[in-house]
Parts: C-alpha cells; sequence; structure tokens
C-alpha cells in the first residue's frame, strides 16, 4: 500500500469525491508549491469506494466556497504538531463569486470583463447555478 | 417606495409596487394633460446599444408627454463605445448629466452589470434575448384595460419562446398571480429556456403544456402572445430561415379562437401575423404600444419620486 508521511502543520483535505482532486490541486496552485504536497488518486475509502486526498505541508488561504462547490462531502482538517486541531465543515455555497466564469455567449460577461462573475445557487442536489446578469443555468461540477 | 430603484428584471419589484405603477398609468390615461409638466427641468438618457423603434420612442415620448428632456444615442457607432469604452464608464458618465436612464443592449445582463456602477434609476429596455420588463409593464396595462385583472386566465406564448425576452418577462411577472396557466407553443428548438421552466414555472406549481401546434389550443386561450422568431438571435441562419414560418396566425386560424381571445404581439411583426388579422377586435398589438407610452409616463415618474 502506498505510505504518505504525516504532516506536521498545515491542511489534508480528504474525501474528495475520485477524479475531483486534481481540480482541486490545479485550482489551489499546488503545481507551484515549494513545500511538501501530496495529491493521493482514488485512495480505498470504506464508505466512498474510492476518494482523493490533498496533504498540504503548509497553511494556506482556503476558499471554503470552491470545495463546497466540488464536493460538499469533502473535509478539511487543520493539523499543528502533528494533531488535528480543526475540521472543516463544507456547504454547499449559496453564491460563488469568480471561481466559475458564464459560458453563454450572449452573456455580457463574455465581452465586458471589469467586474466580478457571480452565481446564484438554484438547486442544492445537483448543484446549479444561475449566472447574475443573463440567468443561464449551469452545473460547474456535475456528480460522476 | 420605488423612488432611485431600477427595474432590470421582473422579479425587482413586488405585487404592490407594481400595482402603484399600474394604478398612476391608469390614471394618466383617463387625464393626461393633469401630467403633461410632472417632469418639468428632469433628464431621461435613453442608451439604446441595438436598435429600437418603438421602445425608444415611446420611452422618448412618455418623457417628452411628462413635461420633460430627452438626451441619448440609438446606435452604439455614435457613441464613445465606438471608441471601446466600457459599458460602466458610459453609464457614470451620463449619470452626471441625467436623472434617469433607459438601456438597451444585445448582450444579457448588460443593464444589470450597469446598475451596480450607478446611482441613478436604470430601467432596462430589452438585453439580448433575456429580459424586457417594460414590455411586460405595457402587456399587463394591457390586459388590465381589456379584462380588468390577470388572474384566474389562460396564456398561449407561440414563437420563439426561447429569444423571445418579452415571454420570459411576461411569463415571470404573470407567475406571482393566482389561477394562472401557459400553454408554451414553439418548435423543439426555441422553447422556453430552463431557467423559465424550471426555477419559474415548476417551482410555482403554474399548469402548463408545451406544445407544437395552435390550433387545437386556441380554444382554451383567454390571451394569444405571439413573437416574432427573431433573425439577430441566431448565430447560424440556416436555423433562423427553417424555423421563421413555422407559425403563422391567420384569419383561418382565428376562428379556433373564442370571441374574448386577444391577441397581442410585443411588435416589430414580420409576418407571423398575417395582416388580414389586424381589422379583428380581438387584434390589440397597436393598443398594446399606446399603452407602453402610458405606463412608461407611470413607471419614470415613479423612479423619480413624483407622485
Amino acid at each position: 500500500m502506498l505510505e504518505i508521511n504525516s504532516i506536521e502543520r498545515g491542511i489534508v483535505i480528504d474525501h474528495i469525491k475520485a477524479g475531483y482532486g486534481m481540480t482541486v490541486f490545479n485550482y489551489l496552485h499546488l503545481e507551484n508549491a515549494d513545500y511538501n504536497v501530496a495529491l493521493i488518486m482514488n485512495a480505498f475509502s470504506l464508505k466512498m469506494g474510492k476518494k482523493d486526498i490533498i496533504k498540504i505541508n503548509n497553511v494556506i488561504d482556503i476558499n471554503y466556497d470552491f470545495l463546497g462547490l466540488i464536493d460538499p462531502n469533502a473535509t478539511v482538517n487543520i493539523i499543528e504538531n502533528g494533531k488535528t486541531v480543526k475540521k472543516v465543515k463544507l456547504e454547499v455555497p449559496q453564491t460563488i463569486t469568480n471561481i466559475i466564469h458564464c459560458k453563454n455567449p450572449r452573456c455580457v460577461t463574455s465581452v465586458e470583463h471589469y467586474f466580478d462573475h457571480v452565481f446564484h445557487l438554484v438547486d442544492k442536489e445537483k448543484r446549479s447555478y444561475r449566472c447574475e446578469y443573463c440567468d443561464d443555468i449551469v452545473v460547474p461540477y456535475p456528480n460522476k | 417606495m420605488l423612488k432611485n430603484r431600477c427595474l432590470i428584471d421582473p422579479a425587482d419589484f413586488t405585487r404592490e409596487e407594481f400595482r402603484e405603477i399600474f394604478d398612476l398609468a391608469h390614471q394618466i390615461i383617463a387625464d393626461p394633460e393633469k401630467y403633461s409638466k410632472s417632469c418639468e427641468g428632469k433628464i431621461l438618457a435613453t442608451l439604446f446599444y441595438e436598435p429600437s423603434t418603438r421602445t425608444r420612442f415611446s420611452f422618448e415620448a412618455a418623457m417628452l408627454r411628462l413635461g420633460g428632456k430627452v438626451i441619448g444615442f440609438s446606435e452604439p457607432n455614435s457613441s464613445s463605445t465606438a471608441k471601446g469604452e466600457s459599458i460602466a464608464d458610459t453609464l457614470r458618465t451620463i449619470e452626471c448629466y441625467a436623472d434617469i436612464a433607459a438601456m438597451r443592449h444585445p448582450k444579457e445582463g448588460a443593464p444589470r452589470m450597469a446598475s451596480h456602477y450607478i446611482q441613478m434609476p436604470l430601467i432596462n429596455a430589452g438585453d439580448g434575448g433575456h429580459q424586457h420588463p417594460t414590455q411586460t409593464l405595457t402587456d399587463i396595462l394591457t390586459i388590465e384595460r381589456l379584462r380588468g385583472n390577470v388572474e384566474n386566465k389562460t396564456y398561449g406564448f407561440c414563437g420563439d419562446l426561447k429569444f423571445g425576452r418579452t415571454v420570459h418577462s411576461l411569463v415571470k411577472f404573470l407567475s406571482n398571480y393566482e389561477g394562472v396557466k401557459f400553454i408554451f407553443i414553439s418548435p423543439e428548438e426555441l422553447r422556453v429556456p430552463e431557467y423559465i421552466r424550471e426555477e419559474i414555472v415548476k417551482k410555482k406549481g403554474i399548469p402548463y403544456e408545451e406544445v407544437d401546434q395552435m390550433e387545437p389550443y386556441m380554444g382554451q386561450l383567454d390571451f394569444l402572445y405571439m413573437t416574432r422568431v427573431q433573425r439577430e438571435r441566431f448565430f447560424n441562419e440556416e436555423d433562423y430561415i427553417r424555423l421563421k414560418d413555422r407559425f403563422i396566425l391567420d384569419a383561418e386560424k382565428m376562428t379556433y379562437a373564442r370571441p374574448d381571445t386577444y391577441i397581442l404581439h410585443p411588435l416589430p411583426r414580420v409576418n407571423e401575423i398575417s395582416t388580414e388579422v389586424d381589422s379583428d377586435p380581438r387584434a390589440q398589438y397597436f393598443n398594446q404600444a399606446r399603452n407602453g407610452m402610458y405606463v412608461r409616463m407611470a413607471l419614470i415618474c415613479k423612479l423619480l419620486g413624483i407622485y
């Protein structure tokens, strides 16, 4: 079995739906990290079957809205001195700002680029969102 | 309180706030002279980034009949947009000169975005295939004058329901009223957008049907709202040509309608209503255009805090 050493101080994002680990990794720009980072894909999970895990040996800013958008069932553990000191419960965000862009070519966001891209939650189960400007409905990260 | 508010989408105002506007519109129709100096000293800016005849003239005539003045442009090439100015900068500049603005833009959501940058009241005069709330005010005033109220009626919508912004705004508005039923008549490709069907019609439990024939449903309707298939909304000319003549209302089809079924159309019409229907007393689309000016007079007054 693959072993990744535990971290002393940092963040573990666990129970990420299998297949979305790379999306989270890229969004957090971890490819540029100069500290220890591990992306584990398709790890065995009793509950989920397969899951992805990211271990970050550093304290960085995490956009919890983004994580909740990708997978509200993922867990974020804050680690200090090798122990979990805080668990963050994620939620499907009501509003997301500058995380996704509208794909409707008729939307004003396709031609003017100086304002926030804002989407409002339509359906929590489907995690579908409505563009603030053109009302187009999108499911940015559908259940795989 | 409607003073200094923006009307971008029918959901921006409550039923009670719309009631204030319609009540004032009915009063203006009864005695227009009484309101002829209501907006003296006020300036309306009409910012039309897309061609328009009746909406722009309607807004301008409304302001002039209220005693106010009008500035603006009727196509973007005659504004700083041609030099590459952003919508936000144009609006922030116009705000220095005008008290209220009406904006039409081909891109969906442009007025909503613009409203975040200014303090003056802004009216959406149509944004792409999205919304056209003042056409809805026009439609509702016409419905009220013909049938007293909008409740407990069956509304047929026919033609381009996908890009027909007047349909989207009207459906959104009517969805707040009891006893309404919708029949959406269109080709498969031009059905109402998902956000209208799922988020508004279904969510509010409104009975509706989506059909692709007109005749079998004519007898159920209190109002038939015809729309033009709009060439400017298609990226593909072939699709436009294939779909444009799919539904044409003529005298023969009118024989299926009840004597009290009224025909509405936001205009301009191309050929989707045959001219032989114009003389039928149930054809009300030119009365709609007149009502549009009166209801815009009421809206301007309310947003400026007059009355």
